[in-house]
């Protein structure tokens, strides 16, 4: 009894004035020395008062490092993949190490991969694309022909349908990393869809432009072709041939792929080789055996395109401990939503029980990644941190359970529900769910 | 020129909404026509109503030695699915039940989709090579495997449209706007939300994070055997389905594969550490049906554990194809030679093997990945 009604206690309240909050960080700080900072009462710091070796010589030249990596102290910041979720690495995915991360843009050579065939290597000069079916005029396109187009720079986030999908019928996986970590966001340099299928001429589609569709394929061996919605593919999508200020990666569908803000990641295609206007869906592998919603009497949902707001904390967590113990403390972590920007983000450190307003750092942006932070003045007792988003639709993320009372414990994708981490007292956090 | 053009653009615009003028947009005169041949080349995918479908036809007997031999290493003899490989058969009337189990004919809607993908994208590692009546036999097959189809029964362009999907009916359109956002946009409770608040489940119960010690490879650890197939999603996790999600290939126990080998000869390649290194590399490519190394099994290939020197075709309790055997049996015997000239082209050099491998082209890959297997005890 006692420790429920201390777990619904929230360690600070809401009305945390800025005066309390600098006294009580310097009490805090000077009971909980890190590792080399010094106190009045203790030996100067060596690394003040001792000359450091790279105080003294050389660094690297200007030559050392023509295109870099992060210094090697931070070789732990890197994707990782879950080796028993997929029969092999090939058609597999690994996850973005959001735990690490800050800010909203997604390094590039993190950022998570998900291939049907393996991330193949396709030069700019072996690049074609080709806009075909009811069009005016099929055509193809070099990669140099899609340069001189006007293109526009956007940014939005890319997540996997199935990112959570881990976490459907339970706490599973140990880290934001690996429940979160299917996700990433960048800014895209590229041609709107629109632009192209113009070029090739959709005047004889008339009004007739509702029921038509794009079918979008790759140059891989899994082509891993999907249908789009015309209406969608004129309204925002990009075929990009940059991201974050360049080309991209390999991994990530070099030389061009196909962008299609708030929507599942599955149908950004790489690689991208045609675009097809049909009058139906292919109903191809990737959108009827895979990436369809299975609820619980057996019916599945299908073209569940669009992801649903979303958030977590991404520190503290289960791969972000707390080691500085109590005192100032800031929580912080990611919110998207494919339907609009995200206007705000609420926090509970008691499970949900009490919530406060997020700070966000920027104004949403449509379609993009939000980051939050909450700065508490942390009293070293237990949490339960859970993050809530709102878009700019009025949609709150709901619960798991609340997903769960809907949609059944056999979904697999588009796993939206709330996370909960709980934090002890040592600062180690570790994945859970709670009583709703 | 591209002035006066723009002006035009420009009157079109005011004089209409832009969406109901897409025939006055501008255009750019970039690329060129899409020719006949080149269309015919890329527009390969099948349509539900069978549009796009070639003409011929294949039979469930041609298909079940195509499968064999070109399947049935990741989807099984009976197209039940190896380890995390998917599943095409079985699984009916498991959709409303936890854990469905999703396969052609418990799941797929419409049999264009197998058709499509297996003629576009398989097999896995050679997309692409299989012929029209070819496809059309391994579909019979996989019809035939899940029992809707009789074993004299041949599939073609005909009476493609006839088969029946028994879960043709199971998928509405995603409905989320009428039963989830009306719910979930009321205005949010911040105090006192809920009284209880107690953890009802833990992720470290199941302890099936990776290891996230080292590199990406640490990731992947143990295996469930459940874990379904070709998904990136896990066996759920509450406590009923944890031990099937946590049940592990049993821990191979080292047995003597490599006796057969004779010791490391002469100089070995796994001496240079940073060939191994660059093996270790290319294995990736390999480790999806092979294993090496203390514990190796056999997989959906044969443990790699001393290869060099073994004659083809070897490995106790692996299934070898005929042709393996064969050539094993005429005297090959697997050395940097003959691995280099198997790996540039599999199904040249041994023709119908099982391995569905597109191969390594590259020498420098080959002799690398060698240092790495004898590195690891090949």
């Amino acid at each position: 009894m006692d420790e429920k009604e201390r777990h619904a206690t929230p360690a600070t309240g809401t009305g945390f004035s800025r005066r309390g909050f600098l006294r009580a960080g310097a009490a805090a700080g000077a009971m909980a020395a890190g590792a080399g900072a010094a106190r009045a009462d203790q030996q100067p710091d060596p690394l003040i008062t001792e000359v450091q070796s790279w105080a003294q010589g050389w660094g690297d030249g200007v030559d050392a490092t023509p295109y870099g990596l992060p210094i090697e102290f931070e070789s732990d910041v890197i994707r990782r993949n879950v080796g028993w979720l997929t029969a092999d690495v090939i058609s597999s995915i690994n996850f973005t190490p959001i735990h690490a991360l800050d800010g909203t843009i997604t390094p590039t050579g993190c950022a998570f991969e998900r291939h049907h065939s393996g991330a193949i290597e396709l030069k700019k000069e072996d690049y074609r694309l080709m806009i075909n079916g009811l069009v005016d005029k099929p055509l193809v396109f070099t990669y140099e022909d899609l340069e001189r187009f006007p293109r526009e720079n956007r940014t939005y986030f890319l997540e996997c349908a199935a990112n959570s999908g881990m976490e459907w019928a339970g706490a599973q996986l140990n880290g934001a990393q690996f429940t979160q970590g299917m996700i990433h966001n960048m800014q895209y340099s590229g041609i709107p869809l629109r632009t192209l299928l113009e070029e090739a001429g959709i005047t004889n589609l008339g009004d007739k432009i509702k029921d038509k569709w794009v079918y979008a394929e790759g140059a891989d061996a899994s082509s891993n072709g999907r249908s789009i919605p015309l209406e969608k593919a004129l309204d925002d999508c990009l075929v990009a041939i940059k991201a974050n200020g360049e080309a991209l990666r390999k991994e990530h569908g070099y030389p061009v792929r196909l962008v299609v803000p708030g929507w599942e990641g599955n149908m950004w295609v790489k690689w991208l080789r045609r675009l097809e206007v049909t009058d139906e869906a292919v109903q191809s592998r990737e959108e009827t055996s895979k990436y369809t919603d299975t609820l619980a009497n057996g019916i599945s949902r299908k073209w569940t395109w669009v992801m649903d707001a979303k958030s977590v904390v991404t520190s503290p967590s289960p791969q972000m401990p707390i080691k500085h113990g109590k005192g100032p403390l800031v929580i912080t972590g990611i919110a998207w939503s494919g339907r609009g920007a995200i206007t705000k983000v609420d926090v509970s450190i008691d499970g949900g029980a009490n919530w406060q307003e997020a700070r966000l750092a920027e104004p949403g942006v449509d379609k993009a990644m939000s980051r939050f932070y909450l700065d508490i003045d942390w009293d070293g007792s237990e949490m339960f941190l859970q993050s809530r988003a709102t878009d700019a639709t009025g949609y709150v993320q709901p619960t798991k359970d609340a997903l769960r009372a809907i949609r059944g414990e056999n979904s697999v994708y588009h796993n939206n529900g709330i996370q909960t981490w709980w934090v002890k007292e040592n600062g180690e956090s570790e994945n859970v769910e709670v009583s709703s | 020129m591209s002035k006066c053009r723009r002006n035009l653009t420009l009157a079109a615009l005011l004089a209409a909404p832009l969406l109901a003028t897409p025939a006055m947009a501008e255009t750019y005169n970039l690329g060129r026509p899409a020719l006949p041949a080149e269309m015919k080349a890329w527009t390969v995918e099948v349509f539900p109503d069978g549009k796009n479908l070639p003409e011929g036809s294949g039979s469930v007997s041609d298909g079940e030695s195509l499968f064999a031999d070109k399947c049935a290493a990741c989807h099984g003899d009976f197209a039940e699915g190896v380890d995390n490989w998917p599943k095409l058969a079985g699984g009916a009337d498991t959709l409303a039940r936890k854990d469905p189990v999703k396969t052609v004919g418990s799941y797929f809607p419409y049999l264009s989709t197998v058709w499509d993908y297996a003629h576009r994208s398989m097999p896995f590692g050679d997309a692409q090579t299989l012929t029209v009546d070819e496809t059309y036999a391994i579909v019979a097959y996989i019809l035939y495997s899940n029992d809707l189809v009789e074993d004299d029964f041949v599939l073609s362009k005909e009476n493609f449209l006839d088969v029946k999907m028994p879960n043709a009916d199971g998928f509405i359109v995603d409905d989320r706007p009428t039963t989830e956002y009306p719910l979930f946009s009321k205005a949010a409770c911040m105090t006192d939300c809920k009284k209880d608040v107690h953890i009802t489940m833990k992720a470290t119960v199941l302890n099936v994070t990776p290891d996230q010690e080292g590199g990406e490879d640490s990731a992947a650890a143990d295996t469930p055997a459940d874990a379904p197939a070709d998904t990136v999603v896990a066996t759920a996790a509450s406590e009923g389905a944890s031990a099937e999600a946590m049940a592990q290939d049993a821990p191979a126990a080292a047995e003597e594969t490599a006796a057969a080998a004779p010791a490391a000869t002469q100089e070995t390649l796994d001496a240079d550490p940073a060939l191994v290194a660059a093996g270790e590399k290319v294995f990736k490519k390999c480790k999806a049906c092979h294993q090496v190394g203390d514990g190796a099994k056999n997989k959906v290939g044969p443990v790699l554990n001393g290869l060099i020197g073994r004659q083809a075709g070897t490995v106790d309790g692996f299934k070898y194809s005929k042709s393996m055997k064969q050539h094993g049996e005429d005297g090959l015997v697997w050395n940097e030679e003959t691995v280099q000239a198997y790996l540039a082209d599999p199904k040249g050099y041994i023709p119908k093997n099982k391995m569905s491998f597109a191969g390594l082209k590259k020498a420098d890959d080959v002799k690398a990945v060698l240092a790495y297997i004898e590195s690891q005890g090949g």
